[in-house]
Protein backbone atom coordinates (compact mmCIF):
# COMPACT_ATOMS: atom_id res chain seq x y z
CA UNK A 1 0.00 0.00 0.00
CA UNK A 2 1.53 3.66 -1.04
CA UNK A 3 0.66 6.37 1.16
CA UNK A 4 3.70 8.67 -0.41
CA UNK A 5 2.52 12.22 -1.88
CA UNK A 6 4.63 13.96 -4.14
CA UNK A 7 4.54 18.20 -4.03
CA UNK A 8 7.12 20.11 -6.16
CA UNK A 9 9.21 17.39 -6.33
CA UNK A 10 9.34 16.74 -2.48
CA UNK A 11 8.11 13.13 -0.92
CA UNK A 12 6.01 12.98 1.78
CA UNK A 13 5.86 9.57 4.00
CA UNK A 14 2.11 9.86 4.07
CA UNK A 15 -0.32 13.43 3.26
CA UNK A 16 -0.36 14.15 7.06
CA UNK A 17 0.87 17.68 7.94
CA UNK A 18 0.40 19.97 10.67
CA UNK A 19 -1.72 23.38 10.35
CA UNK A 20 0.69 26.39 10.73
CA UNK A 21 0.37 28.00 14.42
CA UNK A 22 -1.26 25.25 16.16
CA UNK A 23 1.85 22.87 16.42
CA UNK A 24 4.66 25.33 17.61
CA UNK A 25 7.66 23.94 15.86
CA UNK A 26 7.02 20.05 16.84
CA UNK A 27 8.84 20.85 20.22
CA UNK A 28 5.30 20.85 22.57
CA UNK A 29 3.60 18.14 20.82
CA UNK A 30 6.73 15.86 20.52
CA UNK A 31 5.70 14.79 23.88
CA UNK A 32 2.47 13.18 22.50
CA UNK A 33 3.23 12.34 19.04
CA UNK A 34 5.92 10.64 17.15
CA UNK A 35 6.83 12.97 14.92
CA UNK A 36 8.64 10.46 12.69
CA UNK A 37 4.85 9.38 11.37
CA UNK A 38 3.62 12.72 10.10
CA UNK A 39 4.71 13.72 6.36
CA UNK A 40 5.14 17.07 7.48
CA UNK A 41 5.37 19.55 10.20
CA UNK A 42 4.19 22.93 9.25
CA UNK A 43 5.91 25.08 11.47
CA UNK A 44 4.46 28.69 13.14
CA UNK A 45 4.75 31.15 11.23
CA UNK A 46 8.28 33.55 11.35
CA UNK A 47 8.77 37.08 10.10
CA UNK A 48 12.49 38.19 9.58
CA UNK A 49 12.32 39.82 13.55
CA UNK A 50 10.48 38.91 16.41
CA UNK A 51 6.73 39.94 17.01
CA UNK A 52 5.11 40.49 19.95
CA UNK A 53 1.46 39.61 18.81
CA UNK A 54 -1.77 40.73 20.02
CA UNK A 55 -2.45 41.83 23.22
CA UNK A 56 -5.05 38.86 25.50
CA UNK A 57 -7.40 37.49 25.28
CA UNK A 58 -6.25 35.83 22.20
CA UNK A 59 -8.40 32.66 22.15
CA UNK A 60 -12.32 32.19 22.97
CA UNK A 61 -14.34 28.95 22.11
CA UNK A 62 -17.27 29.05 19.90
CA UNK A 63 -20.13 26.41 19.27
CA UNK A 64 -17.81 23.50 17.01
CA UNK A 65 -14.83 26.12 16.81
CA UNK A 66 -12.77 28.72 18.35
CA UNK A 67 -11.72 31.88 17.84
CA UNK A 68 -7.86 33.10 17.57
CA UNK A 69 -6.38 36.22 17.53
CA UNK A 70 -2.66 35.63 17.87
CA UNK A 71 -1.32 38.34 15.73
CA UNK A 72 1.91 35.94 14.62
CA UNK A 73 3.74 36.08 18.33
CA UNK A 74 6.74 34.52 16.71
CA UNK A 75 10.64 34.74 17.92
CA UNK A 76 11.82 35.87 14.30
CA UNK A 77 13.76 33.42 11.63
CA UNK A 78 17.04 33.68 13.60
CA UNK A 79 15.69 31.91 16.58
CA UNK A 80 13.77 29.21 14.02
CA UNK A 81 16.71 28.24 11.95
CA UNK A 82 19.39 28.00 15.55
CA UNK A 83 16.58 26.27 17.97
CA UNK A 84 13.72 24.98 16.01
CA UNK A 85 15.33 23.65 12.36
CA UNK A 86 17.90 21.39 13.89
CA UNK A 87 15.00 20.04 16.64
CA UNK A 88 12.51 19.21 13.85
CA UNK A 89 15.51 17.71 11.81
CA UNK A 90 15.93 15.06 14.77
CA UNK A 91 12.94 13.16 13.35
CA UNK A 92 12.00 11.16 9.75
CA UNK A 93 9.84 14.07 8.78
CA UNK A 94 9.67 17.16 6.11
CA UNK A 95 9.92 20.57 7.22
CA UNK A 96 7.77 23.14 5.96
CA UNK A 97 8.05 26.59 7.13
CA UNK A 98 5.76 28.95 7.26
CA UNK A 99 6.52 32.54 6.45
CA UNK A 100 5.11 35.88 7.20
CA UNK A 101 5.34 39.74 7.05
CA UNK A 102 4.98 43.29 6.85
CA UNK A 103 6.12 44.03 3.97
CA UNK A 104 7.28 42.37 0.75
CA UNK A 105 11.16 43.23 1.69
CA UNK A 106 10.19 41.45 5.30
CA UNK A 107 8.89 38.20 3.68
CA UNK A 108 11.95 38.35 0.95
CA UNK A 109 14.85 38.63 4.10
CA UNK A 110 13.21 35.37 5.77
CA UNK A 111 13.20 33.50 2.45
CA UNK A 112 16.43 34.27 1.57
CA UNK A 113 17.85 33.50 5.52
CA UNK A 114 16.11 30.02 4.66
CA UNK A 115 17.56 29.44 1.41
CA UNK A 116 20.73 26.98 2.51
CA UNK A 117 18.94 26.21 5.84
CA UNK A 118 17.12 22.20 6.55
CA UNK A 119 13.51 23.51 5.17
CA UNK A 120 11.67 21.13 2.45
CA UNK A 121 9.48 23.86 1.57
CA UNK A 122 8.13 27.63 2.26
CA UNK A 123 4.63 28.04 2.99
CA UNK A 124 3.48 31.85 2.52
CA UNK A 125 1.36 33.10 4.46
CA UNK A 126 -0.73 35.68 2.88
CA UNK A 127 -4.02 35.14 4.97
CA UNK A 128 -3.66 36.01 8.33
CA UNK A 129 -6.92 37.76 9.66
CA UNK A 130 -5.57 38.88 12.73
CA UNK A 131 -2.68 41.21 11.86
CA UNK A 132 -3.09 44.72 10.13
CA UNK A 133 -0.08 44.99 8.29
CA UNK A 134 1.07 42.49 5.88
CA UNK A 135 -0.50 39.46 5.65
CA UNK A 136 -3.94 39.17 4.95
CA UNK A 137 -3.40 42.34 2.74
CA UNK A 138 -1.85 41.01 0.44
CA UNK A 139 -4.02 37.87 0.16
CA UNK A 140 -7.38 39.21 -0.68
CA UNK A 141 -7.41 40.72 -3.95
CA UNK A 142 -5.60 39.02 -6.85
CA UNK A 143 -3.14 41.21 -8.58
CA UNK A 144 -1.48 41.56 -5.42
CA UNK A 145 -1.21 37.98 -4.44
CA UNK A 146 0.12 37.32 -8.06
CA UNK A 147 2.69 40.71 -7.63
CA UNK A 148 3.73 39.33 -3.50
CA UNK A 149 4.06 35.76 -5.25
CA UNK A 150 5.89 36.34 -8.10
CA UNK A 151 8.72 38.44 -5.99
CA UNK A 152 8.83 35.43 -3.51
CA UNK A 153 8.84 32.97 -6.14
CA UNK A 154 11.94 34.59 -7.64
CA UNK A 155 13.58 34.72 -4.00
CA UNK A 156 13.38 31.53 -3.00
CA UNK A 157 15.42 28.13 -3.03
CA UNK A 158 12.53 26.10 -2.00
CA UNK A 159 9.43 25.56 -3.37
CA UNK A 160 6.96 27.44 -2.32
CA UNK A 161 3.04 27.05 -1.48
CA UNK A 162 0.54 29.92 -0.99
CA UNK A 163 -1.75 29.78 1.83
CA UNK A 164 -4.75 30.70 1.24
CA UNK A 165 -7.21 32.96 2.89
CA UNK A 166 -11.70 31.88 2.74
CA UNK A 167 -12.50 35.26 3.33
CA UNK A 168 -12.57 36.54 -0.22
CA UNK A 169 -15.78 36.62 -2.77
CA UNK A 170 -14.32 33.52 -5.25
CA UNK A 171 -11.47 32.07 -4.14
CA UNK A 172 -10.66 30.12 -7.29
CA UNK A 173 -9.35 33.53 -8.31
CA UNK A 174 -7.30 33.22 -5.93
CA UNK A 175 -5.90 30.38 -6.11
CA UNK A 176 -5.06 30.76 -10.59
CA UNK A 177 -3.31 33.92 -9.59
CA UNK A 178 -0.90 31.67 -7.09
CA UNK A 179 -0.68 29.16 -9.88
CA UNK A 180 0.06 31.94 -13.10
CA UNK A 181 2.74 33.38 -10.56
CA UNK A 182 4.72 30.60 -10.14
CA UNK A 183 3.18 29.27 -6.76
CA UNK A 184 4.22 25.45 -6.47
CA UNK A 185 1.51 24.75 -4.54
CA UNK A 186 -1.81 26.20 -2.55
CA UNK A 187 -3.15 25.31 0.87
CA UNK A 188 -6.40 26.28 1.94
CA UNK A 189 -8.49 27.06 4.03
CA UNK A 190 -6.76 29.73 6.46
CA UNK A 191 -8.75 31.11 9.13
CA UNK A 192 -12.59 32.80 8.44
CA UNK A 193 -12.72 36.32 10.47
CA UNK A 194 -15.32 35.54 13.20
CA UNK A 195 -16.29 37.42 16.54
CA UNK A 196 -17.97 36.96 19.85
CA UNK A 197 -19.77 39.18 22.03
CA UNK A 198 -19.60 39.04 25.93
CA UNK A 199 -22.99 39.98 26.45
CA UNK A 200 -22.97 39.99 30.46
CA UNK A 201 -20.03 42.52 29.81
CA UNK A 202 -21.41 44.15 26.99
CA UNK A 203 -17.91 43.63 25.56
CA UNK A 204 -15.83 41.42 22.31
CA UNK A 205 -14.45 38.44 24.23
CA UNK A 206 -11.05 38.89 22.18
CA UNK A 207 -9.07 42.20 22.81
CA UNK A 208 -8.50 42.20 18.98
CA UNK A 209 -12.04 42.40 18.31
CA UNK A 210 -12.29 40.03 15.45
CA UNK A 211 -10.19 36.32 15.37
CA UNK A 212 -9.59 33.74 13.23
CA UNK A 213 -12.63 30.72 13.44
CA UNK A 214 -11.25 27.21 13.27
CA UNK A 215 -12.32 23.89 13.84
CA UNK A 216 -14.63 21.49 13.00
CA UNK A 217 -17.05 23.96 12.19
CA UNK A 218 -15.04 25.76 9.33
CA UNK A 219 -14.52 22.36 7.92
CA UNK A 220 -17.81 22.05 5.21
CA UNK A 221 -16.88 25.22 4.04
CA UNK A 222 -12.93 23.91 3.71
CA UNK A 223 -13.77 21.07 1.57
CA UNK A 224 -15.76 22.98 -0.75
CA UNK A 225 -13.01 26.09 -1.29
CA UNK A 226 -10.54 23.08 -2.35
CA UNK A 227 -12.99 21.31 -4.65
CA UNK A 228 -13.61 24.14 -6.47
CA UNK A 229 -9.72 25.00 -6.50
CA UNK A 230 -9.07 21.70 -7.24
CA UNK A 231 -11.13 22.24 -10.25
CA UNK A 232 -9.68 25.72 -11.10
CA UNK A 233 -5.67 24.88 -10.73
CA UNK A 234 -3.36 22.20 -12.09
CA UNK A 235 -0.97 22.86 -8.86
CA UNK A 236 -1.10 20.34 -5.64
CA UNK A 237 -3.45 22.12 -3.26
CA UNK A 238 -2.65 21.20 0.78
CA UNK A 239 -6.37 20.96 2.33
CA UNK A 240 -7.00 22.06 5.88
CA UNK A 241 -10.29 23.60 7.90
CA UNK A 242 -11.50 21.57 11.29
CA UNK A 243 -9.79 18.04 10.51
CA UNK A 244 -10.46 15.72 13.16
CA UNK A 245 -10.26 12.40 11.96
CA UNK A 246 -9.65 10.08 8.94
CA UNK A 247 -13.38 10.24 7.68
CA UNK A 248 -12.47 14.49 7.54
CA UNK A 249 -8.86 13.75 5.91
CA UNK A 250 -10.48 11.61 3.21
CA UNK A 251 -13.30 13.92 2.38
CA UNK A 252 -10.21 17.26 1.46
CA UNK A 253 -8.32 14.33 -0.27
CA UNK A 254 -11.32 12.95 -2.51
CA UNK A 255 -12.34 16.62 -2.90
CA UNK A 256 -8.50 17.27 -4.52
CA UNK A 257 -6.48 17.69 -2.07
CA UNK A 258 -2.81 15.86 -2.17
CA UNK A 259 -1.95 16.34 1.79
CA UNK A 260 -3.60 17.25 4.66
CA UNK A 261 -2.73 19.46 7.90
CA UNK A 262 -4.31 18.88 11.55
CA UNK A 263 -5.03 22.23 13.40
CA UNK A 264 -7.22 23.36 16.00
CA UNK A 265 -8.20 19.85 16.69
CA UNK A 266 -4.27 18.87 17.85
CA UNK A 267 -5.70 21.38 20.81
CA UNK A 268 -8.67 18.84 21.44
CA UNK A 269 -6.74 15.51 20.80
CA UNK A 270 -2.91 15.83 20.84
CA UNK A 271 -2.90 12.58 19.20
CA UNK A 272 -4.96 13.73 16.45
CA UNK A 273 -2.80 13.91 13.50
CA UNK A 274 -1.17 10.60 13.78
CA UNK A 275 -4.29 8.71 14.66
CA UNK A 276 -5.57 10.70 11.06
CA UNK A 277 -2.35 8.89 9.28
CA UNK A 278 -3.47 5.56 10.83
CA UNK A 279 -7.23 6.42 10.16
CA UNK A 280 -6.04 6.84 6.46
CA UNK A 281 -4.26 3.25 6.15
CA UNK A 282 -7.25 1.63 7.68
CA UNK A 283 -9.76 3.12 5.32
CA UNK A 284 -7.20 2.33 2.20
CA UNK A 285 -6.67 -1.57 3.57
CA UNK A 286 -10.21 -1.81 3.85
CA UNK A 287 -11.55 -0.77 0.97
CA UNK A 288 -8.49 -2.14 -0.70
CA UNK A 289 -6.72 1.12 -2.18
CA UNK A 290 -3.10 0.34 -3.42
CA UNK A 291 -2.24 3.77 -3.63
CA UNK A 292 -3.82 6.81 -2.44
CA UNK A 293 -2.99 8.54 -5.67
CA UNK A 294 -6.18 6.73 -6.50
CA UNK A 295 -8.14 8.86 -4.14
CA UNK A 296 -6.83 12.26 -4.21
CA UNK A 297 -9.41 14.41 -6.32
CA UNK A 298 -11.66 10.77 -6.77
CA UNK A 299 -15.08 12.94 -6.38
CA UNK A 300 -15.60 15.69 -9.19
CA UNK B 1 9.47 17.14 34.15
CA UNK B 2 6.97 14.38 33.52
CA UNK B 3 6.12 13.34 30.09
CA UNK B 4 2.22 15.12 29.49
CA UNK B 5 -0.60 13.11 28.80
CA UNK B 6 -4.34 12.99 27.66
CA UNK B 7 -6.13 10.34 29.52
CA UNK B 8 -9.25 8.76 31.47
CA UNK B 9 -9.90 9.97 35.11
CA UNK B 10 -12.90 8.19 37.34
CA UNK B 11 -14.72 10.71 39.80
CA UNK B 12 -14.68 9.04 42.95
CA UNK B 13 -15.87 12.12 44.96
CA UNK B 14 -17.81 14.98 44.00
CA UNK B 15 -20.33 17.54 45.75
CA UNK B 16 -20.96 21.00 46.22
CA UNK B 17 -18.98 22.81 48.66
CA UNK B 18 -20.09 26.65 48.35
CA UNK B 19 -22.99 28.20 45.98
CA UNK B 20 -21.38 27.14 42.45
CA UNK B 21 -18.08 26.26 43.98
CA UNK B 22 -18.04 22.08 43.39
CA UNK B 23 -15.24 19.68 44.98
CA UNK B 24 -14.29 16.62 42.98
CA UNK B 25 -11.94 14.20 43.67
CA UNK B 26 -10.95 11.78 40.74
CA UNK B 27 -8.33 8.88 40.79
CA UNK B 28 -5.75 9.02 37.44
CA UNK B 29 -2.82 7.58 36.83
CA UNK B 30 -1.38 11.28 36.83
CA UNK B 31 -1.92 11.95 40.37
CA UNK B 32 1.78 11.24 41.81
CA UNK B 33 3.12 13.62 38.90
CA UNK B 34 1.71 16.24 40.31
CA UNK B 35 2.59 19.35 42.79
CA UNK B 36 0.93 22.40 44.09
CA UNK B 37 0.25 25.03 41.77
CA UNK B 38 0.38 23.12 38.39
CA UNK B 39 -2.81 22.51 36.70
CA UNK B 40 -5.03 20.02 34.81
CA UNK B 41 -7.09 20.41 31.59
CA UNK B 42 -10.47 18.83 31.91
CA UNK B 43 -12.62 17.97 28.95
CA UNK B 44 -16.43 18.90 28.40
CA UNK B 45 -18.07 15.79 26.55
CA UNK B 46 -20.13 17.89 24.62
CA UNK B 47 -18.20 17.97 21.37
CA UNK B 48 -19.61 21.38 20.55
CA UNK B 49 -17.25 22.79 23.59
CA UNK B 50 -14.39 21.56 21.77
CA UNK B 51 -11.31 23.04 24.56
CA UNK B 52 -10.24 21.37 27.31
CA UNK B 53 -10.51 23.30 30.75
CA UNK B 54 -7.41 24.68 32.99
CA UNK B 55 -8.37 24.01 36.41
CA UNK B 56 -6.06 24.12 39.12
CA UNK B 57 -4.67 21.33 41.16
CA UNK B 58 -6.28 21.15 44.85
CA UNK B 59 -5.20 18.29 46.67
CA UNK B 60 -2.91 15.58 46.09
CA UNK B 61 -3.03 12.33 47.13
CA UNK B 62 -0.53 10.03 45.44
CA UNK B 63 -1.17 6.77 47.88
CA UNK B 64 -4.95 6.62 46.33
CA UNK B 65 -3.83 7.66 42.48
CA UNK B 66 -6.12 10.81 43.24
CA UNK B 67 -6.16 14.80 42.07
CA UNK B 68 -9.13 16.97 44.12
CA UNK B 69 -10.27 20.12 42.03
CA UNK B 70 -12.09 22.90 43.33
CA UNK B 71 -14.00 24.71 40.51
CA UNK B 72 -16.47 27.60 40.31
CA UNK B 73 -18.85 27.13 37.40
CA UNK B 74 -17.61 29.96 35.47
CA UNK B 75 -19.63 29.04 31.70
CA UNK B 76 -20.73 26.17 29.52
CA UNK B 77 -17.86 23.69 30.18
CA UNK B 78 -18.04 23.94 33.87
CA UNK B 79 -21.69 24.17 33.99
CA UNK B 80 -21.28 20.43 32.27
CA UNK B 81 -18.83 19.42 34.60
CA UNK B 82 -21.31 20.28 37.59
CA UNK B 83 -24.05 17.30 36.69
CA UNK B 84 -21.23 14.19 36.72
CA UNK B 85 -22.00 11.80 39.05
CA UNK B 86 -19.33 9.56 41.07
CA UNK B 87 -18.02 6.40 38.95
CA UNK B 88 -18.36 8.79 35.68
CA UNK B 89 -15.28 8.89 33.72
CA UNK B 90 -13.86 12.19 32.63
CA UNK B 91 -11.31 13.05 29.99
CA UNK B 92 -8.01 15.23 31.56
CA UNK B 93 -4.71 16.94 29.83
CA UNK B 94 -1.95 16.92 32.47
CA UNK B 95 0.17 17.49 34.48
CA UNK B 96 0.31 20.98 33.01
CA UNK B 97 2.45 24.33 34.19
CA UNK B 98 5.56 24.85 36.13
CA UNK B 99 3.98 25.00 39.90
CA UNK B 100 4.85 26.85 42.85
CA UNK B 101 8.53 27.18 43.53
CA UNK B 102 8.53 25.06 46.76
CA UNK B 103 12.32 25.96 47.96
CA UNK B 104 11.45 29.51 48.03
CA UNK B 105 9.16 28.43 51.07
CA UNK B 106 12.05 27.48 53.04
CA UNK B 107 11.89 30.49 55.20
CA UNK B 108 10.50 31.14 58.86
CA UNK B 109 7.56 33.05 57.98
CA UNK B 110 5.43 32.88 54.97
CA UNK B 111 2.03 33.78 53.27
CA UNK B 112 -0.03 32.18 51.08
CA UNK B 113 -2.93 34.68 49.95
CA UNK B 114 -6.13 32.86 47.88
CA UNK B 115 -8.66 34.86 46.08
CA UNK B 116 -11.89 33.78 45.57
CA UNK B 117 -11.31 30.53 42.97
CA UNK B 118 -7.74 31.09 43.65
CA UNK B 119 -8.13 29.50 47.14
CA UNK B 120 -7.67 25.79 45.52
CA UNK B 121 -4.07 25.40 45.09
CA UNK B 122 -3.16 26.96 48.37
CA UNK B 123 -4.43 23.90 50.17
CA UNK B 124 -1.62 21.20 48.44
CA UNK B 125 0.84 24.13 48.54
CA UNK B 126 0.12 24.23 52.72
CA UNK B 127 0.48 20.74 52.01
CA UNK B 128 3.68 19.91 50.95
CA UNK B 129 5.37 23.21 53.21
CA UNK B 130 4.20 21.02 56.42
CA UNK B 131 5.37 18.52 55.23
CA UNK B 132 8.98 19.32 53.82
CA UNK B 133 9.30 20.91 57.56
CA UNK B 134 8.08 17.41 59.38
CA UNK B 135 10.28 15.16 56.88
CA UNK B 136 13.76 17.45 56.89
CA UNK B 137 12.93 18.25 60.39
CA UNK B 138 13.79 22.02 59.66
CA UNK B 139 11.83 24.01 62.41
CA UNK B 140 8.57 24.55 61.21
CA UNK B 141 7.82 27.66 59.66
CA UNK B 142 4.89 30.21 60.18
CA UNK B 143 2.78 29.81 57.96
CA UNK B 144 -0.36 32.57 57.59
CA UNK B 145 -2.91 31.42 54.87
CA UNK B 146 -4.96 34.56 54.15
CA UNK B 147 -8.61 33.80 52.34
CA UNK B 148 -10.24 36.30 50.03
CA UNK B 149 -14.19 35.66 50.20
CA UNK B 150 -17.33 37.85 48.40
CA UNK B 151 -19.28 36.49 51.36
CA UNK B 152 -19.45 34.13 54.56
CA UNK B 153 -19.91 31.01 52.01
CA UNK B 154 -16.51 30.09 53.01
CA UNK B 155 -14.63 27.41 51.33
CA UNK B 156 -11.47 24.95 51.89
CA UNK B 157 -11.13 27.08 55.12
CA UNK B 158 -11.24 23.99 57.48
CA UNK B 159 -9.21 22.05 55.31
CA UNK B 160 -6.23 24.68 55.54
CA UNK B 161 -6.57 25.15 59.14
CA UNK B 162 -4.48 21.89 59.30
CA UNK B 163 -1.46 23.07 58.06
CA UNK B 164 -1.25 26.94 59.05
CA UNK B 165 -3.38 30.22 61.03
CA UNK B 166 -6.06 31.11 58.94
CA UNK B 167 -7.23 34.92 58.37
CA UNK B 168 -10.18 35.39 56.61
CA UNK B 169 -11.67 38.43 54.66
CA UNK B 170 -14.87 39.07 53.08
CA UNK B 171 -15.92 42.16 51.02
CA UNK B 172 -18.93 42.28 52.29
CA UNK B 173 -17.56 42.12 56.24
CA UNK B 174 -19.84 39.30 56.99
CA UNK B 175 -17.39 36.76 57.87
CA UNK B 176 -14.02 38.23 59.25
CA UNK B 177 -12.33 41.82 57.92
CA UNK B 178 -14.35 43.60 56.02
CA UNK B 179 -11.91 43.88 52.65
CA UNK B 180 -9.70 41.96 50.82
CA UNK B 181 -6.53 40.08 51.68
CA UNK B 182 -4.38 43.11 52.88
CA UNK B 183 -6.65 44.58 54.43
CA UNK B 184 -6.56 41.31 56.36
CA UNK B 185 -2.68 41.48 56.25
CA UNK B 186 -3.32 44.89 57.65
CA UNK B 187 -6.13 44.12 60.47
CA UNK B 188 -3.79 41.09 61.85
CA UNK B 189 -0.05 43.20 61.33
CA UNK B 190 0.69 40.18 59.71
CA UNK B 191 4.32 39.30 58.82
CA UNK B 192 6.39 37.53 55.60
CA UNK B 193 9.32 36.85 54.29
CA UNK B 194 7.81 35.38 51.27
CA UNK B 195 4.60 35.08 49.52
CA UNK B 196 2.75 32.65 47.48
CA UNK B 197 -0.98 33.68 45.85
CA UNK B 198 -3.07 33.04 43.71
CA UNK B 199 -6.78 34.98 43.16
CA UNK B 200 -8.27 37.80 40.53
CA UNK B 201 -5.92 40.39 38.93
CA UNK B 202 -6.42 43.74 41.35
CA UNK B 203 -5.82 41.38 44.71
CA UNK B 204 -2.25 40.28 42.47
CA UNK B 205 -1.99 43.49 41.80
CA UNK B 206 -1.80 44.77 45.57
CA UNK B 207 0.20 42.05 46.42
CA UNK B 208 3.13 42.41 43.87
CA UNK B 209 3.04 46.16 45.36
CA UNK B 210 2.85 44.76 48.88
CA UNK B 211 5.66 42.41 48.18
CA UNK B 212 7.76 45.41 46.48
CA UNK B 213 7.54 48.14 49.23
CA UNK B 214 8.12 45.19 51.80
CA UNK B 215 11.18 44.01 49.55
CA UNK B 216 10.49 40.24 49.99
CA UNK B 217 9.67 37.87 46.87
CA UNK B 218 5.85 37.17 46.00
CA UNK B 219 5.05 34.10 43.64
CA UNK B 220 1.83 34.72 41.99
CA UNK B 221 -0.31 32.36 39.92
CA UNK B 222 -2.09 33.72 37.16
CA UNK B 223 -4.86 32.58 34.68
CA UNK B 224 -5.46 33.20 30.70
CA UNK B 225 -7.92 31.75 28.11
CA UNK B 226 -6.32 29.11 27.12
CA UNK B 227 -6.68 26.29 23.92
CA UNK B 228 -4.12 23.92 23.57
CA UNK B 229 -2.88 24.23 27.39
CA UNK B 230 0.54 22.71 26.12
CA UNK B 231 2.72 25.70 24.82
CA UNK B 232 1.67 25.14 21.21
CA UNK B 233 -0.57 27.98 20.41
CA UNK B 234 0.69 31.36 21.90
CA UNK B 235 -3.03 32.45 23.44
CA UNK B 236 -2.38 32.67 27.06
CA UNK B 237 0.22 34.69 27.37
CA UNK B 238 1.11 37.08 29.90
CA UNK B 239 3.58 40.66 29.47
CA UNK B 240 6.98 40.08 31.09
CA UNK B 241 9.40 42.42 32.06
CA UNK B 242 12.68 40.93 30.53
CA UNK B 243 12.77 39.36 27.18
CA UNK B 244 11.25 35.56 27.58
CA UNK B 245 13.73 32.77 26.62
CA UNK B 246 11.65 30.86 24.50
CA UNK B 247 9.46 33.58 23.17
CA UNK B 248 12.23 36.40 22.49
CA UNK B 249 9.53 39.25 23.24
CA UNK B 250 8.61 40.10 26.23
CA UNK B 251 5.50 37.57 26.37
CA UNK B 252 5.85 34.16 28.50
CA UNK B 253 3.29 31.46 28.31
CA UNK B 254 0.79 31.10 31.24
CA UNK B 255 0.41 27.33 30.80
CA UNK B 256 3.73 26.29 30.22
CA UNK B 257 6.10 29.15 31.59
CA UNK B 258 3.50 29.38 34.27
CA UNK B 259 0.78 29.81 35.89
CA UNK B 260 3.25 31.09 38.67
CA UNK B 261 5.43 33.83 38.11
CA UNK B 262 7.64 35.79 40.42
CA UNK B 263 5.44 39.06 40.49
CA UNK B 264 8.22 41.08 39.82
CA UNK B 265 9.17 39.41 36.72
CA UNK B 266 5.71 39.76 34.82
CA UNK B 267 3.75 43.33 33.84
CA UNK B 268 0.25 42.90 35.34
Amino acid sequence: MNTKVTIAGVEFKNPVMTGSGTFGSGMEYGEFVDLNRLGAVVTKGVANVPWEGNPTPRVAEVYGGMLNAIGLQNPGVDVLIERDLPFIKQYDTKIIVNVCGKTVEDYIEVVEKLADKEADMLEINVSCPNVKEGAIAFGQKADSLFAITSRIKKAAKQPIIMKLSPNVTDITEMAKAAEAAGSDAISLINTLTGMKIDINKRAFVLANKTGGLSGPAVKPVAVRMVYQCAQAVKIPIIGMGGIANAEDALEFIMAGATAVAVGAMNFVNPYTTVEVADGIEAFMKEKQVEDIQELIGCVK
Amino acid sequence: MAQKKKVSAVITAHKEIAPNIFDMWMRTELAGEAKAGQFIAVYPKNASTLLPRPISICEVDEKRESLRIVYRIAGKGTKEFSTYQEGESIAILGILGNGFPMEAGFVTKIFLMGGGIGIPPMLELAKELSDHAANTGSGKPEINIILGYRDSKLFLKEDLEKYGNVFVATEDGSTGTKGNVMDAVRENDLHADVIFSCGPMPMLRAIKNYAKEQGIPAYISLEERMACGVGACLGCVCKTKNTDHHSHVNNARICTDGPVFEADEVEI
